[in-house]
């Protein structure tokens, strides 16, 4: 499989109040042609970031993102603008992410009109084509306004107007988390059949690893700013190597009786990224961790095929 | 069974909308035995947050209550404004979702957790702060003295409900109501939390109705669950029970959707069609039809009661149950 979307140690850093927070550090990644990678993290592990970062709506402060040959890192503006097209962004919230006053026709043709296609009969035709294909009435949508739709609805417009142009690769930021349970299985299915009938590539970031495994590929897990592991989905939940992994996985509420929930399973919770542990960040809460996990940063390494570790003591040893 | 700390009965609230009355919860019966855990399931709009605030009164002011709710032999519906004021506290109390917005951001930790007990228990403000350092170490705060004096933007998320659980504990109520308590919450705070409520739960003695959208938070860690659709309990039975053999079909809908843990990557979920219907147009017939695989003329011209006909403990409201 050769990498369309290729990351090489990209840094993503903001600076608030004098310090310096390293929302991501030093984070490679590839996403072969075709495949799904899923990106898995808790509330600041630097997942939304990254996504960012690789849209370069956030420039990243070190560090190189190649889009299919493309150093999207060195380019302009206007090139950037124009590479925008084979790569779109679809948002948690899918309310907040459509302008409530306009109406569903214009929304999903704004794509068509930034990239400067003028015919307006064609534009429409193309509006109504990718309505349908997400599963909406075209007929009745493209006038009304979003508040009119349930949130299922609207991330099904919300990815009408990230599929419009075509586009060979998606970001997709927790697409589902804002949808109730029903709702949120018909939208992972719907996004699994345009995956299929687009060709896309995706980039789904999640912090519900049952949903995520759902959809992907290779599972990438984050912990304050840095990769824990990344591996094959199936490999990932049968033997996860990083104690984070683990953890994760313990922690999903299972919904069955006979499951009795995994007690006092960890403690604490992440430290601030303002000012993470020294070594392996996530030494704190692990109860693996020993001097060298203070002393010294683990390097994400290959344990077996196609599974890499970052982690002195992982747990397939 | 012990005889019943809440009986709600016949409950049902009415909301006027611009599009007319919305019936947020309607006619729906539930009991809970002190110590007992009531896991209460659904989607967003289905009733389960305004059947709480039923509980507690604490509906809007235009919404209209029916039926009686039942606690320790009073209706709570019908008692003065005062006298409930003295009954939250010491015997209701309530963990909403998310703990920014339900604590105060110019008031210290200290200030919030101490003034419940000073004016429910009648602490002087000494014993009150110590109290207060002792509950936060209890529900897993570090350093509880100097948390005491910071505010809750200082917190995390976790940090912050687990003051909200401290402050609702702190009277010792013989009914907690937690409502989405770990939904804001990240997945190994989610369990962390729930571990706390539950032991909690355990060593008070205590009554608690888990209010949630997740199965897998009440498979665990109830004793009995109710399942509410379009503002009906549409099923309710003992847990072991309703995961063993769900009868309604939207239980067992629900719980398909779920991504499961051991499907291989790219499985089709079997997701519910459609949407909940609108809730200011009733549906003459079962509200979970027009969705359901097994529905058909009858489903759809007569309203199926809740009940046990099976005398197996388990009640639905279903003419085609599984």
């Amino acid at each position: 499989m050769t990498a369309l979307l290729s990351i090489e140690n990209l840094t993503v850093e903001y600076a608030i109040g004098g310090k310096t927070l390293s929302a991501v550090s030093g984070v490679s990644l590839q996403v072969g042609r075709g495949e799904t990678l899923g990106l898995v993290g808790e509330s600041g592990c630097g997942k939304s970031t990254l996504g960012r970062a690789v849209l370069q709506l956030r420039r990243p402060t070190a560090g190189k993102v190649t889009f299919d040959g493309t150093e999207l890192t060195g380019i302009d503006g206007e090139a950037m603008r124009r590479m925008r097209r084979r790569l779109q962004l679809i948002f948690q919230d899918p309310i907040a992410s459509l302008n409530p006053r306009r109406c569903v026709g214009d929304i999903v043709a704004e794509p068509l009109i930034i990239a400067g296609i003028k015919d307006k009969a064609e534009r429409a035709a193309r509006v109504r084509e990718v309505l349908t294909a997400v599963g909406l009435d075209a007929d009745l949508v493209t006038g009304r306004l979003p508040h009119e739709f349930s949130g299922g609805q609207c991330q099904r417009i919300s990815i009408a107007r990230a599929l419009i142009l075509e586009p060979q690769f998606v970001i997709c930021d927790e697409p589902v988390s804002a949808l109730d349970v029903s709702i949120r299985a018909q939208i992972l299915n719907l996004l699994e059949d345009m995956k299929r009938r687009y060709g896309l590539t995706l980039l789904f970031i999640a912090h519900d690893l049952a949903v995520v495994k759902a959809v992907s590929d290779r599972i990438a897990v984050m912990y304050l700013g840095k990769l824990c592991e990344v591996a094959p989905s199936e490999q990932l939940f049968r033997r996860p190597a990083h104690p984070y992994t683990a953890l994760l996985l313990e922690a999903i509420p299972v919904p069955d009786p006979t499951v009795r929930p995994a007690a006092n399973l960890v403690v604490g919770e992440p430290p601030s990224p303002l000012d993470p542990p020294s070594g392996c960040r996530f030494r704190t809460r692990c109860p693996r961790a020993d001097a060298r996990c203070a002393s010294e940063v683990p390097k994400l390494r290959e344990i077996n095929a196609g599974q890499f570790v970052a982690c002195h003591h992982p747990l397939t040893n | 069974m012990d005889t019943a700390l809440l009986s709600v009965e016949a409950v049902s609230v009415v909301l006027p909308t611009p599009r007319g009355p919305l019936k947020a919860v309607d006619a729906v019966d539930l009991s809970l035995a002190p110590g007992r855990t009531l896991g209460v399931v659904g989607e967003s709009g289905c009733g389960k947050t305004m059947l709480s605030r039923a509980i507690l009164q604490l509906l809007p002011k235009r919404a209209k209550l029916d039926g009686r709710v039942m606690f320790n032999g009073r209706d709570l519906a019908a008692l003065q404004p005062e006298a409930l004021r003295r009954l939250r506290g010491p015997e209701l109390a309530v963990v909403f979702q998310d703990p920014m917005t339900s604590l105060n951001p110019v008031l210290t930790i200290g200030t919030q957790l101490v003034e419940t007990m000073q004016a429910h228990l009648g602490l002087d403000s000494a014993a009150a702060a110590k109290r207060g350092a002792e509950l936060l170490a209890e529900v897993g705060i570090p350093a509880p003295e100097q948390r005491l004096r910071q505010y809750p933007h200082q917190l995390s998320g976790g940090m912050r409900q687990r003051v909200a659980i401290a402050i609702a504990l702190s009277c010792e109520p013989k009914l907690l109501i937690a409502d989405e308590p770990t939904t804001a919450l990240d997945v190994t705070v989610q369990a962390q939390i729930l571990d706390l409520l539950a032991r909690e739960q355990r060593r008070r003695h205590m009554a608690m109705i888990i209010i949630t959208h997740d199965l897998g938070v009440v498979a665990g860690r109830t004793d009995e669950v109710a399942v509410m659709y379009a503002g009906r309990v549409v099923e309710r039975a003992p847990t072991p029970q309703l995961f063993a053999h769900m009868r309604m079909p939207y239980t067992e809908a629900l719980l398909a959707a779920i991504p499961k843990l051991d499907a291989p990557p790219h499985t089709t979920l079997p997701a519910i069609a459609g949407r909940p219907p609108d809730p200011t147009r009733p549906l003459p017939g079962c509200s979970f039809a027009p969705r359901c695989r097994y529905a058909d003329d009858r489903c759809q011209g007569a309203k199926p009661p809740l009940a046990d006909p099976e005398r197996a403990g388990a009640l639905y409201a279903c003419w085609h149950p599984l």
